[in-house]
């Protein structure tokens, strides 16, 4: 046996085979261009000197024993701060088809060593689950067939827009028509909201292919799309632009850029299209927001207002001498009237078995427009995994217990429930949508599936990627770093953002198409869906089918 | 697909009139089903007083009529007048019912001075007790409506073999309103209560085709807070309802009622004189939203009669007539039958934007416009 102090073994110490991603690489087609190693974001491929047996097989030959070549190879670091993490961004590159990462499908050690220096592991990304999720198994069965027949999704017209903001009653709505009272302000749009990411946590890139991608949806299209900002403001050139309509600016517990854009305010050509109070995430509930210090740049730090290259961790909750129930009133009436009562203010909270008290306090708050419930599967910039994982609570029986109780008050759809968290997932985004919208929701908000679709993210659930945390995202999304955003071209996502919109749209007639649907949203049409699994069935008090 | 004719007149006439344009509409239903309203009633052999609520429906047996006539007594009603309907058996082929009754009552004393409101709260209250009484009871007892001068009648079967079970051709009733409708079994179980005509609080409407957002409108309906909202075996129902609920509960005039069930798009609002307001209806409303393909036949207690489509407009419905009568029925054959001497070209097939109103004058008919100003101080 070997001494033992000429083997390197450390406790941490992992062979190729432990990592979460195995790279398979070819050396009969590598030609050592070296893409690959300079596009890995995790520097995990390097090159290495290998030594390789020539066996000496001439017959004729009396001459006997082996030759041996040298040659450049390419492997992988086994070390946990360049361990592989799928992204596949070699083998995009490379033009050979030399190289590319596998699933370790045998046993991932790295699951243990992830807390080095004493840190606990973050990611970006989701709650790390795979397969169908529950709103995937959700069927449209109720088909209009016999007595009626289905509308034709092509050819028909269909109102497919959802209202944001605080419904009155129609009573309280004509009584205050008669008196000149405050009707609350309601905007009409796309029920498909891109969901709070921050100029932050996204590249400067990305954001402006988002926006500019829906002022296309809006001005050319005609499909209502409004973004939210996410915490950390809003550039100041789009806060005094006439796209502020399409903004929902996003305020959270830290307050980053707001004294931006409350100074923007007299300056503001037109209203945004609403002000969302975040209180909770669903990837990290009781966490606030985390923009770790790589992603500080120069810019960020300007329009936050704070220094350059430090971490930027949001307090758990708003900061308040009040009650909390006090609080949220009044931040939700400080904000209205911000605004001069003139733009829905609303909260976001994560998805949890107390939404129901949030949501019956926003019922006795007139200004209050509408709940934002965001479930254990949405995705996040920055978060510990033991929050993304396994803390929350899914958004399906949660959204469908508030509408049931705001139709128990007969309030339903009052204070619209808005739905976050998973939604198209594994692509089936309409599907997703609907499904929720069929169990309550008045709108649903999607962030993540609007990165891989619009940008071509590369993160998924088997936790390919998700270093969107640290700012190397390969892709430029979630990056400061120009040399990796620059990658992303603003026009091509602004053109994804075009297509995806157009096909949700589609897709939405035809769901509502066989429905009989085309005169306003299916809100709350639980005739309309079943699920294939009896306890699903009677949780979310919808058919069971099978 | 369900079959639909009303007709309104000066002179009172048969409801077997009517069931006889039911049978020219014949092909299309399957006759699982008839209801019937009259309004502006005349009986052969008693002179009614239209002040008198009458309350009608079926006694299934006489355990049922017995508890009817106890609590109607016991709640302070004074029995005026029993109709009693000729009846010839050989054409009941269903269950055999007791007793099919319209029965005239005077209001209880304490109710005698009181204020509209009150009465008319005070005779849902009965109705629904009595139906309520009659679904303890296995369902022994059905009461479809209990209002001054309206009489309904709903049983399973062809509309002529009712109208013959009834002996309805023997001039014993008269109205000067009649609608009836043949329904077809849709995926909601044959059921009286299902039957069109439904009625609430002296308002009746009947429709065709199927409300596919009936569920969410009805979990609304549900949440509020008047008992009137019940039932619900149909999904048509909504919509007398939401026609209740516009007129009564919001105060707001008939022509509002569109404006409710198939709001203009924002698009069309922003052209409109009042758009301010009807955009904040819209909104406001959301909930009540129908979606068809229906055509809303309807009447009110004035002997108003009206005719609404539902925005896709896939169940075209006639209106014709004359000074004095009018018909409405959802095939053109329909009107034919009920007012063979009217000139043709003169009826008129509302677009998804109109109501037709024929007021109880029946001088013409009105056709209004969603896209025109709209009649409320309120909204100018
Ligand atoms: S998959 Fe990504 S992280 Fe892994 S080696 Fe390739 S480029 Fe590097
Ligand atoms: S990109 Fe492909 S060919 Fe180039 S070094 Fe990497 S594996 Fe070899
Ligand atoms: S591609 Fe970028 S945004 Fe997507 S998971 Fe990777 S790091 Fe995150």
């Amino acid at each position: 046996m070997v001494p033992i102090r000429s083997v390197p073994i450390e406790p941490g110490s992992l062979t190729y085979h432990d990592l979460p991603w195995i790279i398979e690489h070819r050396e009969d087609r590598c030609t050592l261009c070296g893409q690959c190693t300079s596009v890995c974001p995790k520097e995990c491929l390097h090159l290495t000197y290998r030594r390789q047996r020539m066996p000496n097989l001439d017959v004729l030959s009396s001459k006997r024993g082996s030759e041996y070549r040298t040659f450049v190879g390419i492997r992988q670091k086994t070390d946990m701060t360049h361990s592989c993490i799928g992204c596949g961004m070699c083998a995009m590159v490379c033009p050979n088809e030399a190289i590319t990462p596998t699933l370790n499908t045998v046993e991932n050690r790295t699951l243990f060593l992830n807390n080095q220096k004493g840190e606990a592991y973050k990611r970006g990304g989701r709650r790390n689950t795979s397969g169908p999720t529950l709103l995937d198994r959700i069927m449209f069965d109720r088909i209009s067939m016999l007595t009626d027949p289905a509308l034709d999704a092509g050819r028909h017209e269909f109102t497919v827009s959802t209202t944001l903001g605080r419904i009155l009653s129609p009573e309280e709505y004509l009584k205050r028509k008669a008196n000149g009272g405050w009707i609350p302000p309601t905007r009409e749009i796309f029920p498909f909201v891109i969901g709070s990411m921050s100029f932050g946590a996204l590249s400067p890139n990305m954001w402006l292919g988002l926006l500019q991608g829906v002022a296309y949806c809006n001005e050319v299209l005609g499909i209502p799309v409004v973004m939210c900002t996410g915490e950390g403001g809003c550039p100041p050139w789009v806060l005094k632009s006439p796209y502020l309509k399409y903004i929902i600016l996003q305020i959270a517990s830290g307050y980053f850029g707001w004294d931006e854009i409350i100074r923007a305010i007299p300056e503001m050509q037109c209203n945004p299209a609403a002000i969302e109070i975040k209180y909770g995430q669903g990837a990290k509930p009781g966490d606030g927001g985390l923009l770790m210090w790589y992603k500080v740049s120069e810019l960020i730090a300007r329009l936050r207002g704070v220094p350059e290259g430090v971490d930027l961790p949001s307090p758990p909750v708003h900061q308040t001498l009040y009650s909390i129930e006090e609080s949220v009133m009044k931040m939700i009436q400080t904000l209205s009237m911000a605004f001069d009562h003139k733009v829905p203010v609303y909260p976001k909270i994560s998805a949890s078995t107390s939404a129901k008290s949030v949501l019956n306090n926003l019922v006795r708050n007139p200004y209050a427009g509408g709940l934002l419930i965001d479930g254990i599967d949405g995705g996040t910039g920055a978060a510990y995994n033991v929050s993304m994982d396994a803390t929350g609570h899914p958004v399906a029986s949660n959204v469908r217990e508030c509408y049931l109780d705001l139709a128990a008050q007969g309030m339903q759809n009052e204070v619209p429930i808005y739905a976050a968290g998973g939604v198209g997932q594994n692509g089936n985004v309409a599907q997703n949508g609907m499904a929720l919208v069929m169990l309550g929701a008045s709108a649903v908000h999607i962030g993540k599936y609007i990165m891989q679709a619009t940008a071509g993210c590369l993160g998924n659930e088997q936790n390919r990627c998700n270093v969107c945390n640290v700012g190397i995202c390969p892709k430029g999304i979630t990056s400061q770093n120009i040399k990796l955003y620059r990658r992303l071209d603003p026009d091509k996502v602004a053109q994804r953002v075009a297509e995806t919109f157009m096909a949700i749209q589609t897709d939405v007639k035809k769901i509502m198409a066989p429905l009989g649907r085309s005169q306003s949203l299916p809100i709350g049409m639980s005739d309309a869906i079943g699920i294939n699994d009896k306890d699903a069935a009677d949780r979310l008090q919808i058919k069971y089918v099978c | 697909m369900c079959r639909l004719a009303l007709k309104t007149a000066n002179e009172p006439f048969s409801p077997y009139e009517v069931l006889e344009a039911m049978e020219a509409m014949k092909e299309g239903y399957d006759g699982s089903g008839l209801g019937l309203l009259l309004r502006g009633l005349e009986f052969e052999d008693f002179k009614y007083n239209p002040r008198f609520p009458i309350l009608s429906g079926i006694a299934e047996n006489k355990k049922s009529w017995k508890r009817l006539d106890q609590f109607m007594e016991e709640r302070g009603y004074e029995l005026k007048y029993d109709h009693k309907f000729h009846m010839d058996r050989s054409h009941m082929d269903g269950k055999d019912r007791y007793r099919y009754f319209l029965r005239a009552y005077r209001m209880p004393e304490e109710f005698q001075g009181k204020a509209m409101e009150d009465r008319e709260g005070e005779l849902m209250q009965t109705r629904l007790a009595l139906r309520k009484d009659g679904e303890a009871h296995g369902g022994d007892l059905s009461v479809f409506s209990f209002w001054p001068d309206v009489a309904m009648i709903k049983e399973v079967g062809w509309p002529l073999q009712v109208g013959n079970l009834l002996s309805l051709h023997d001039g014993q009733i008269k109205s000067r309103v009649c609608m009836a409708q043949g329904r077809q079994n849709t995926n909601y179980g044959i059921n009286l209560y299902a039957c069109h005509p439904f009625f609430v609080q002296g308002i009746s409407t009947m429709t065709n085709g199927e409300n596919t957002a009936f569920v969410p409108i009805r979990d609304w309906l549900l949440g509020r807070p008047f008992e009137g909202y019940m039932g619900y075996q149909s999904d048509s129902e909504v919509f007398t309802h939401i026609l209740h609920y516009t007129l009564k509960q919001l105060k707001l005039p008939l022509q509002a009622y569109k404006h409710v069930i198939t709001p203009l798009s924002l698009k069309e609002l922003e052209a409109h004189p009042q758009g301010d307001f009807l955009r904040g209806l819209r909104n406001a409303c959301k909930r009540l939203i129908i979606d068809g393909p229906n055509a809303v036949i309807g009447t009110l207690p004035d002997e108003t009669c009206l005719l609404v489509m539902d925005h896709k407009k896939l169940r075209p419905s006639t209106v014709g007539g004359r000074e004095g009568v009018w018909a409405i029925a959802s095939e053109m054959c329909g009107v034919d039958a009920m007012i063979p001497d009217r000139d043709p070209s003169l009826d008129f097939q509302p677009m998804r934007e109109h109501t037709v109103i024929i007021p109880p004058d029946r001088k013409e008919f009105e056709i209004w416009s969603q896209f025109d100003q709209f009649p409320l101080s309120l909204a100018a």
